[in-house]
Formats: C-alpha cells, sequence, structure tokens
C-alpha cells in the first residue's frame, strides 16, 4: 500500500520524461503546475477498518478534463463524492485554489455534478430544472430566463422547455442534466458515469457533446467511467484507479503506451501478459528469460531486480508474425492455435511452450498468413514497445 | 419481371378463407380462456359487492310493509283530499283491514310503521285492532266507520290519515330527509326536523375524526417512512417487522389493549399519578380522545405502508442533486423531496380517510358515547331499532359522501398520483 502511494504521489510531482515525450497539447497545459483542485493523501474508510480509498493525491489544472478510470468498487466514484461533500473525508486533504473544502457543506461547494441516472426532478419542467440552482442563489427574474434560454441553445434544446423529463428521451435528458450542471458557471463539474445509461452510438454523440462544451466553457472536469475508449478520447489526462489507489496519471498515449505497471499495461486496451523471470537489467532495457525457456528483450517497466519474477506485456498489434518487414529484436517460436476473423483485422492465438496464451492482431490484407492447428510460427517485436512489469 | 414483383405482395398478405377462420377461432379461444379466468372474480364482486350495495341502495327508498299490510284502505284513501275526517267508506275499509290484521297477529307491524310516522300512534292502532278483532264481519262492512271511531275518536284526526298516507307509499324519501334531519310537514314541503337533529352533527363529527386521524397518522407515518426508506435494507426490514406486527395481531386485541392503557385505572393514569403530573386519574375511556388515539395506532400502517414503497424508490441522487446546485438540507427537502413523496401521500391519506369515516369497532369498544362515528349508528340501527330502511339510507349517504370526496380529490391531485407500491 505505502508502495502505491508513493508511486502515485511521485508520478504526480515529478516532471519526469514520460509525460514529455507524450507531450500533446493538453498534457502541455496540466504540466504548467496549476494547482486548481488539489487532493492531498486523501483517505476514506466507510466502516472505521478498512480503507476504501487509500491515500489518494492528485493535482489538477483548471480547465483540465480528467478522467477517473477503474473497475467498479475500485473506489473512483467515491472519489467524487468526496469531492462534492455526500460523504465525509476520513484523512486528507481536498482543496480548490488553496483553500481546503473538505469540511465545507456540499451546497456551498459551487460543484457542478452530472449524475448517472441524471437526477432530473421529476416534477419540474426542463426550464424549472435548469433554473432551480438560479432561484436559489436569488437570481434576478429577468437574468434567470435569460440564462436558461441561453443554456438551452447550448445544449440544443431550444423549444423543449416546458417538456417533462419523463417526456424527453435518454440523450435529451443528458443535455439537461449538463445544462443544469453547467448553468450556474460552477468552478468545477463532476460527471458519474453520465453515458452509462446509453446506447452505443448516442454515447459516442454525447461524448462529442461533452468536449465541445468543454472547449467551449472552458470550466474543468472530473469525470467518472469504467469505459475506457470513453476516457481515452475526451481526457486531457486519466487517473487508473485500482484497489482505492491510483495506478497511473498520465495523458491517454501516455496510458497506452507507457504504461506504468502490469496492471495499467492489463486494464488499458488489450494485451499479452507472458511470465518470466529478470535475465539482466541493463539500463532501460532489461533481458527477460521467458516460463518457457525463450529469451525476449524488453524496455524497463517496474521490476526491481535480477532473478525475480516478471511480466512481459506486448500488445496484440504491436507483434508480427514471420515473415515479416517490421524491424524487430525480439523473437519467439509459439504454436498456432486458431484464427477468429474480425473484419478490419483477423486475431490469430498462439500458445506458448508454457502454456500461456498470446493473441496477434493482422490487418485483414493479403500478408495476412495461413496456418495448420498445432503449426510452429515465429513471432517478432520490437524492444521499445514492451515492458517488463514486477509480477503481482 | 417487375409486374410480378409488385402483383406478389398482396396475395401474400390476404388470408385464404380457411386460414381467416383458424385465425378467428383462435381469437375466440383465447377471448374465452381469459373470461373464464376473471370471471370467478366477476361473479364475486358481483355477488359480494355489487349485489349488497343495490340492495341497500333499493331498501333506502323502498318501504313496502304497509303496503302489503293494508292494501285496499289505501286504494280508497286516493280519494281523500287531505283535509277533514276521510269519508266512512275509508274507515271502513280500515275497520275491515284492522280485524284481518288482528286476526294474522300482525297488526304489531303496521303499528310500529304508523308509530315511525307520527309517534303515539303504536297503542292506538294496537288497542282498536283488539277490539275489532271482537267485531262481526257483517256489522264492520256496513257500519265499520262508527265502529273504528267508536273504538277510539283520534281516527277522526286528518293528521293520523296524513301519516297512514305518507307511511303506505312503495317508495319514498323519508330515510333520507331523517338522514339528513330533514322531514316533509303537512303540505308536503321540505323543512329541517323538529325533534332529535343527529345525523348531520354525526356526519361532520365523523369526518372531522377521520380528518384528525389522517393528520396524525402523516405527522406520525412521513419521519417513520423517511427513516424506514433511508436505512440499510436490513435494519428497514427489521423496523418493517415492527410496522406491520399490528396487521398480525387482532384488531380486537389491539382495541382492547387501549382500553387497558387509557382506563381509569389502566397504565397511562397510573404512570401520570405515580410520576406525579396529575393528582387523579384523567377521564380518557370512553371518550373521542379515546377513538382518535387507538384509531390512529391502528390505521397507521396504511399510511407508512405507500409513503415508504413511494420514498424507497426515490433516487438520493434527487437531493445530492438538489444540494450540489446550491439548495440548503431544508428547502431541497421541501422543493425537490417531498413532491416526490406525494403520490404515496396522497394514497396513504386517503386510504386512512376513507377507512377512518366507515370504522366501527375501535369507536364502539373505547369510544363511549362522545366518541362514536355514523358506522355505529348505521349498526345501532340494524341491530337494536330494527330500523334498516334508515339504516341503508346512512349508509347511503356515506357511499355518497366519499364517492364525493374521491372526486374532489380526483379533481385536485389526479387519481392516477396514487401509488400503493
Amino acid at each position: 500500500m505505502v508502495l502505491a502511494v508513493s508511486q502515485v504521489s511521485e508520478s504526480e510531482t515529478r516532471p519526469g520524461p514520460r509525460r514529455v515525450a507524450g507531450s500533446s497539447a493538453p498534457a502541455a497545459r496540466a504540466f504548467q503546475a496549476d494547482r486548481f483542485l488539489q487532493f492531498i493523501d486523501v483517505k476514506k474508510s466507510y466502516d472505521h477498518k478498512t480503507l476504501v480509498v487509500k491515500g489518494f493525491s492528485l493535482d489538477v489544472a483548471e480547465g483540465e478534463f480528467i478522467t477517473l478510470l477503474g473497475p467498479s468498487g475500485s473506489g473512483k466514484t467515491t472519489i467524487l463524492m468526496l469531492l462534492a461533500g455526500f460523504e465525509s473525508v476520513t484523512g486528507g486533504e481536498i482543496q480548490i485554489n488553496g483553500t481546503p473544502i473538505t469540511r465545507l457543506a456540499p451546497y456551498k461547494r459551487n460543484i457542478g455534478m452530472v449524475f448517472q441516472n441524471y437526477a432530473l426532478f421529476p416534477h419540474m419542467s426542463v426550464v424549472e430544472n435548469l433554473a432551480y440552482p438560479l432561484k436559489v442563489r436569488n437570481l434576478d427574474r429577468r437574468d434567470i430566463d435569460s440564462r436558461v434560454e441561453e443554456y438551452l441553445s447550448l445544449v440544443e434544446l431550444s423549444g423543449f422547455g416546458n417538456r417533462h423529463p419523463a417526456q424527453l428521451s435518454g440523450g435529451q435528458r443528458q443535455r439537461v442534466a449538463l445544462a443544469r450542471a453547467l448553468i450556474f458557471e460552477p468552478s468545477l463539474v463532476l460527471m458519474d458515469e453520465p453515458l452509462g445509461a446509453l446506447d452505443k452510438k448516442l454515447r459516442e454523440q454525447m461524448q462529442f457533446e461533452i468536449t465541445r462544451l468543454h472547449s467551449k466553457l472552458g470550466f474543468t472536469v472530473i469525470y467518472v467511467t469504467h469505459d475506457q475508449t470513453e476516457a481515452l478520447t475526451m481526457s486531457d489526462r486519466v487517473a487508473v484507479f485500482n484497489d482505492g489507489v491510483v495506478q497511473q496519471c498520465a495523458t491517454p498515449d501516455v496510458l497506452y503506451e507507457q504504461p506504468e505497471n502490469a496492471f495499467v499495461a492489463d486494464f488499458i486496451g488489450e494485451n499479452n501478459l507472458i511470465p518470466g523471470t529478470v535475465a539482466e537489467i541493463a539500463g532501460d532495457r532489461v533481458r527477460v528469460t521467458l516460463a518457457g525457456g525463450q529469451e525476449v528483450l524488453t524496455q524497463r517497466g517496474d521490476v526491481s531486480g535480477t532473478g525475480t519474477d516478471c511480466i512481459v506485456s506486448v500488445r496484440p498489434e504491436k507483434m508480427f508474425i514471420k515473415p515479416s518487414d517490421h524491424a524487430y529484436d525480439s523473437e519467439i517460436t509459439a504454436c498456432f492455435i486458431v484464427r477468429h476473423y474480425v473484419g478490419d483485422f483477423i486475431r490469430y492465438y498462439f500458445e506458448l511452450p508454457d502454456g500461456s496464451e498470446v493473441t496477434i492482431k493482422v490487418l485483414n490484407d493479403l500478408a495476412a498468413p495461413k496456418f495448420d492447428e498445432g503449426q510452429n510460427a515465429q513471432l517478432i517485436w520490437q524492444a521499445s514497445d514492451c515492458f517488463a512489469f514486477r509480477a503481482t | 419481371m417487375a409486374d410480378i414483383a409488385l402483383a406478389a405482395p398482396p396475395a401474400a398478405t390476404r388470408l385464404t378463407r380457411e386460414e381467416a377462420g383458424f385465425a378467428r377461432r383462435e381469437l375466440t379461444r383465447r377471448r374465452l380462456v381469459a373470461f373464464g379466468l376473471v370471471a370467478p372474480l366477476l361473479i364475486f364482486i358481483g355477488f359480494a359487492f355489487f349485489a349488497p350495495i343495490t340492495t341497500m341502495l333499493h331498501r333506502s327508498v323502498y318501504n313496502p310493509t304497509v303496503v302489503e299490510l293494508i292494501p285496499d284502505t289505501l286504494t280508497v284513501l286516493e280519494a281523500w283530499s287531505g283535509e277533514g275526517t276521510p269519508a266512512p267508506e275509508i274507515l271502513t275499509s280500515m275497520a275491515v283491514d284492522l280485524k284481518r290484521l288482528a286476526n294474522e297477529r300482525t297488526s304489531g307491524k303496521l303499528a310500529e310503521e304508523l308509530n315511525r310516522g307520527l309517534p303515539g300512534t303504536s297503542s292506538l292502532v294496537k288497542s282498536t285492532a283488539r277490539k275489532l278483532r271482537r267485531a262481526e264481519d257483517a256489522a264492520l262492512a256496513t257500519d265499520g266507520a262508527t265502529l273504528l271511531l267508536d273504538a277510539n275518536p283520534k281516527w277522526a284526526e286528518p293528521e293520523l290519515w296524513q301519516t297512514v298516507r305518507k307511511v303506505g307509499r312503495t317508495y319514498t324519501d323519508t330515510y333520507f330527509l331523517t338522514a339528513l334531519d330533514l322531514e316533509r310537514d303537512a303540505a308536503g314541503s321540505i323543512g329541517a326536523r323538529q325533534s332529535a337533529r343527529i345525523y348531520v352533527q354525526l356526519y361532520t363529527k365523523t369526518l372531522r375524526i377521520a380528518l384528525v386521524i389522517t393528520v396524525l397518522t402523516l405527522l406520525l407515518g412521513y419521519p417513520l417512512s423517511y427513516c424506514l426508506a433511508n436505512a440499510p435494507a436490513r435494519t428497514a426490514n427489521i423496523l418493517m417487522v415492527f410496522v406491520l406486527l399490528p396487521f398480525w395481531t387482532s384488531l380486537l386485541v389491539r382495541t382492547t389493549s387501549w382500553i387497558a392503557l387509557l382506563q381509569t385505572n389502566g397504565v397511562v393514569n397510573s404512570v401520570l399519578m405515580s410520576i406525579g403530573i396529575t393528582s387523579e386519574p384523567l377521564e380518557m375511556m370512553f371518550t373521542e380522545f379515546a377513538t382518535i388515539v387507538a384509531m390512529t395506532h391502528i390505521l397507521l400502517p396504511f399510511m407508512v405502508l405507500p409513503l415508504y414503497s413511494v420514498m424507497r424508490g426515490i433516487d438520493p441522487s434527487y437531493m445530492r442533486a438538489a444540494l450540489s446546485l446550491g439548495s440548503s438540507p431544508i428547502p431541497a427537502f421541501i422543493r425537490v423531496y417531498f413532491p416526490m413523496t406525494l403520490p404515496g401521500l396522497s394514497a396513504g391519506a386517503l386510504l386512512v380517510f376513507i377507512i377512518s369515516v366507515g370504522y366501527y369497532i375501535t369507536p364502539a369498544l373505547v369510544g363511549g358515547t362522545d366518541g362514536q362515528m355514523i358506522s355505529n349508528i348505521i349498526a345501532f340501527h340494524m341491530q337494536q331499532s330494527n330500523n334498516w330502511e334508515l339504516a341503508a339510507a346512512l349508509g347511503s349517504l356515506l357511499l355518497l359522501l366519499i364517492i364525493g370526496l374521491y372526486w374532489v380529490y380526483d379533481r385536485l391531485v389526479g387519481a392516477d398520483n396514487i401509488k400503493l407500491g
């Protein structure tokens, strides 16, 4: 646990080469050390015995879009509840602009929230729903009307004002919920799996909608989801959560291409995880003896020392089957099991001598080879696409 | 090619005669099965609900007794103008009828019916019948009028004959008028009843008690339901058992336990006196207070259950949303949570109110004279005064009252908003 915590804070505070390596525009913005929202070693326990959130630290810049991604039960929604003030913080502190809000009542925090079930008040019309946060702030009647009209057109729902939530489709409700969370111009907007109840097509449409509003209005977003595609496409940075701690917080491309540990490597995207033992560590490169006896060259992930058990991770699309034009510095022999036709690509399954399985994605073109079951093939890849992680 | 493609679909969509027959038989069979399934319920409802209520409504206006007893007299009485002593043949007819009734030993029935219309006539009818029983048939036929007046000169009074005519109608509004504390005077116009006016007052009292009970169950039940709905599932289930426990105990036992608590030497008085709050026992038993307390206790689950099921279905995110939008807890509760509980609240209130308006056993046991409700009077007329017609009229008015209240409720709140679970 302690290790995990230190790891998190390390990844947050260290201006490491990795983040620079993956520097896109949002990453650069995140790197301005603008500490708009700060979680400082936040802990949460529901039963006074076990911690659900175990030392969560994160700095969020103003205007940033941060996603908390993790399997269910990993504590990501709890973070949101702590931030919104619906649950009390057991230890640590949350600050906005340097002011601690940990003991502030939820209705004084000025944080907008979009709920998974939208939480639109069913007995109020769309206009009344939108006007609600303005009314409790005692705004002038005319200001309220014009602001509601403005935000209705912002989410492209002008003319729907007099309907009740039950008369709207899922996507429209989502837009209203979004508008309601934004209409009082909160400093921070929280979204708790807001697109979870929508079908795939609508979800993609709403992802676009949210990012459009985000770049237009420039509010700060803390977004919770378990859908990694959603996380990777929308966010400036993604914090991968597991077991109450952040495993890695980085920009989507860094997360995908340079995972910090086996969990992230496995959780984000598809990955081949092959067990082995560290044979030699030389700077950034590690030589690993796989369980089946073959040797491969990898980048150094978080392996600690020679002779320890490790896991080698290679993405299915980074592996190739000989004969191939691709350059390579690792090669293993594996036994062909089956291939699945997916459409744009073909998925090959191989078995290594120790019994572990390897998947390879090959583009569906003329070069896609054919094998008989049980036939041996040579699989190749570049050490720069491959990592050795500590076995867990 | 194109022609074939166009021509084909209509031919394919149309059914042949044989197919249509199959489809029709299949439909008929399904309808029969569906009807067969609901038929026992329909028969039961018709038998146990519609038939008794129709009978009751009918009975409240239908009064054939007198007509059956003295049909001839009533026929000839139609010729009477309504003023002065009726013509001798009318009196004669009455004398003949009375003798027949005396022999059939049914003169008491006539006496009772007439007495209801004009108090004090009971003995007149009975004694006259007794005297006329000994008279010769021939003498009666020729000189009945004299014999009748000889038996009692009161038979000359027009008031008595007006009463005979009044109670001699097969269909009458008398009972409804009585139930509303009204009566018809000699001229036939409706006015306030001269003698005891109790029913309107009793209806008002019944409604007032029902309203007080509804408000009390609401005040007690709302926080309780809120607590239950927001408790963890296990705690909520245990607490729910306590709410339901009264349902599993006999109504009589629960009412009797209130007697044990409230009586002069009961638990409440002993406690109050032992801790020195009162120096002498309070009279709580056989009062309106006792009726209200016991009925509130008994009807509380009817308020809690619909409220609980509605509150249980309200996602906590609504309140959270209201808070995150900047509303402080109490206004958020009033503007957001409370309106969402209205379906359960109105269902519970309606249920409690309607049940308590027609409640009988508890007021009968703990209410005394002070805490009686309309049902107790209805029961009294059915069991003791044997005036089923008045009981039916009172019951019909109660039914009308409740239907009226339901209509008002439907206009104000909308019956669609009721949610029992």
